[in-house]
């Protein structure tokens, strides 16, 4: 299970931002290799073999989406990465910008030797301040000492690099709303098709990919598809940054081969439960998954097998929650962040939101009726599917999976006007 | 509990926050200087907006109405551009906030390493409400959404810096090293 560490062998060092430190070990050394020497092709081939899968949630093969980048077009294409950690329970790529700032730049460069990309924008959500302030000096000492600018390395590749600050809206990682962003507007997610492949930043074929995905990049080339795919599963290459919060011993970050349990996560890794209580229920993949029962940690922490319990990898957040949780209260803290930051453009989601939002506060005040349980099933059920993106499913999810698995809680706190676990009302 | 409230609307301004008010009627020179490096980054002029709006808010500490004028005469686009941006983006203040900006996280991760009993006893270390300033201009408090360092839960931002971990005796540290 010991997996090398390719991101994070250097997260809390005091010097691993800095360029000379990087170059020590080795770096840009990819970038110069693959942009003097390796056809672009070439390396989208060996980044789909090498099975890179998107860390930001979805999970899709990273080689695929950059082989759908026109060639040869007239217009400009544009590379933005997204940096705006937001999904609740994720707090993995804060640590390679802050760490690791010029490992995510080589790997944007040979994601620009790959695309044939020029310029690139780094969306970084606005709260993060050390992160940003890390970046903007990576990318200020790369342009100094050319790594980037109009002559990457003598090469003649020109690569110019944006660091973008957002403006605290979760809605802003959805990849189109990033784009609305990076042109001023608020963050409103785009209809799809065109897709951003072919339409996206000012018009152009664009490229978003995360942060820990473009990180990746640089030790592909370096170790080549077979070696990189062999520290994963077969559908899945690579190492994978898994970020713990909740009642563990030891709530962090641990970069790890995804074929790990969720179980291993969180006993072996994570310290186990605090205070020796028992574990109740795990939220996998950031505050979107759909939540597991203890009984179903024996699953594989890939993208594949977090499908297979009908759940998802998302960004690796596992929040844990321990048996003094009342999954009616939890839940309200869930739907309370949707409904308020659903960006409003599609009703089902605007809507939905927030009656499941007042639904839930309703039974928290002892109010609740015979009905809700079913009802905020059915609204959740109404609203996936239905909505321009994706945070309409990821507001529903949730609360599908609360009252499937939980269900009694639920039916008990409409019944009797009190939590089943700490026999209190809350009131909201 | 929606963040930014406090520093969107509400009752009037205190009068610490009243005098921190600024008077911006014409673009500031001080700015023509990282205006120009903007414009000249970013395609087009409206996507130099928001690190635009960043630069008059590291400045002055909001975002005036007044400010949004000059800002969309700068830029030579629509005034509504700029509202609407100001608007949809929690993170611009359309009014002045206390001088240390005290945003607890309340969401999950927090919420279940105690972030409820942490806000109850920031408002009582700093004897205001969540939405409120000190009567000194000091502190506003906000309970904000996950801030990505659910490792360190409870935790909190104040200003530019996170700090976790927190108990009663880390916040009274933490608050008596502010100025």
């Amino acid at each position: 299970m010991s997996a090398p560490k390719l991101l994070s062998a250097n997260f809390g060092s005091e010097v691993s931002h800095r360029l000379d430190h990087y170059l020590e070990r080795g770096g840009y050394d990819e970038a110069r290799r693959v942009i003097a020497e390796v056809e672009p092709e070439q390396v989208i081939d060996q980044v789909k073999r090498a099975k890179l899968r998107g860390c930001g949630g979805a999970g899709f093969p990273t080689g695929m989406k950059w082989s759908f980048i026109p060639k040869g077009g007239d217009k400009p294409v544009y590379l933005a990465v997204n940096a705006d950690e937001g999904e609740p329970g994720t707090f993995k790529d804060k640590y390679i910008l802050t760490y690791e700032p010029h490992m995510l730049l080589e790997g944007m460069l040979i994601c620009g030797k790959a695309v044939g990309c020029h310029k690139a924008y780094i969306y970084v959500r606005g709260e993060f301040d050390l992160p940003i302030e890390r970046m903007e000096q990576a990318v200020a000492e790369a342009y100094e000492r050319g790594y980037l600018g109009a002559d990457v390395m003598g090469t003649g590749f020109p690569f110019d690099v944006v660091v973008h600050r957002g403006g605290g809206a979760y809605i802003c990682g959805e990849e189109t709303a990033l784009l609305e962003s990076l042109e001023g507007k608020p963050g409103h997610p785009r209809l799809k098709p065109p897709f951003p492949a072919l339409v996206g930043l000012h018009g152009c074929p664009t490229v978003i990919n995360n942060v820990e995905t473009l990180a990746l990049v640089p030790h592909i080339t370096r170790l080549g598809a077979d070696a990189f795919l062999k520290l994963g599963v077969e559908s899945q290459g690579g190492t994978k940054l898994y970020c713990v919060s909740g009642h563990v011993n030891r709530p962090g970050i641990f970069e790890l081969s995804p074929s790990v349990t969720l179980r291993a996560l969180i006993d072996d890794y994570a310290g186990g439960m605090r205070d020796g209580a028992k574990l109740k229920a795990v939220i996998p993949g950031g505050l979107s998954a759909p939540v597991l029962r203890p009984d179903e940690l024996d699953t594989e922490g890939s993208f594949e097998g977090l499908k297979q319990v009908n759940s998802m990898l998302g960004s690796a957040g596992l929040i844990v929650m321990d048996e003094s949780v009342c999954m009616v209260e939890a839940m309200h803290t869930i739907i309370q962040f949707y409904a308020h930051e659903s960006c409003g453009q599609c009703t089902p989601c605007r809507e939905g939101t927030g009656w499941m939002r007042r639904i839930v506060e309703r039974i928290l005040a002892g109010h609740g009726r015979a009905e809700d349980t079913a009802n905020l099933d059915s609204i959740a059920r109404k609203i996936t599917g239905t909505t321009i993106c994706p945070l309409g499913d990821a507001a529903a999810w949730p609360v599908m999976g609360f009252v499937e698995k939980f269900r009694d809680e639920f039916e008990y706190f409409c019944k009797n006007g009190r939590s089943m676990v700490s026999g209190e009302k809350v009131g909201a | 509990m929606a963040a930014g409230d406090n520093t969107t609307t509400g009752e009037t301004l205190s009068a610490a926050l009243a005098a921190k008010e600024v008077e911006v009627t014409c673009f500031p020179e001080e700015l023509r200087e990282e205006c120009d490096a903007l414009r000249a980054r970013y395609e087009t002029p409206r996507a130099a907006l928001m690190p635009l709006l960043w630069a008059f808010q590291r400045r002055y500490g909001y975002v005036s109405r007044e400010m949004e004028r000059v800002i969309a005469e700068e830029l030579e686009i629509p005034l509504i551009w700029v509202r609407e941006t100001v608007t949809f983006y929690t993170m611009y203040n359309q009014r002045p906030v206390g001088s240390h900006h005290v945003q607890v996280c309340g969401n999950l991760s927090c919420t279940l390493c105690g972030a409820r009993e942490t806000i109850r006893m920031i408002e009582e270390e700093l004897g205001i409400a969540v939405g409120e300033t000190t009567a000194d201009g000091r502190f506003t408090l906000s309970v904000v959404q996950c801030l990505a360092a659910c490792e360190e839960a409870p935790m909190m931002q104040v200003n530019d810096r996170y700090y976790g971990r927190l108990d009663r005796q880390r916040v009274r540290e933490i608050f008596g090293g502010l100025e």
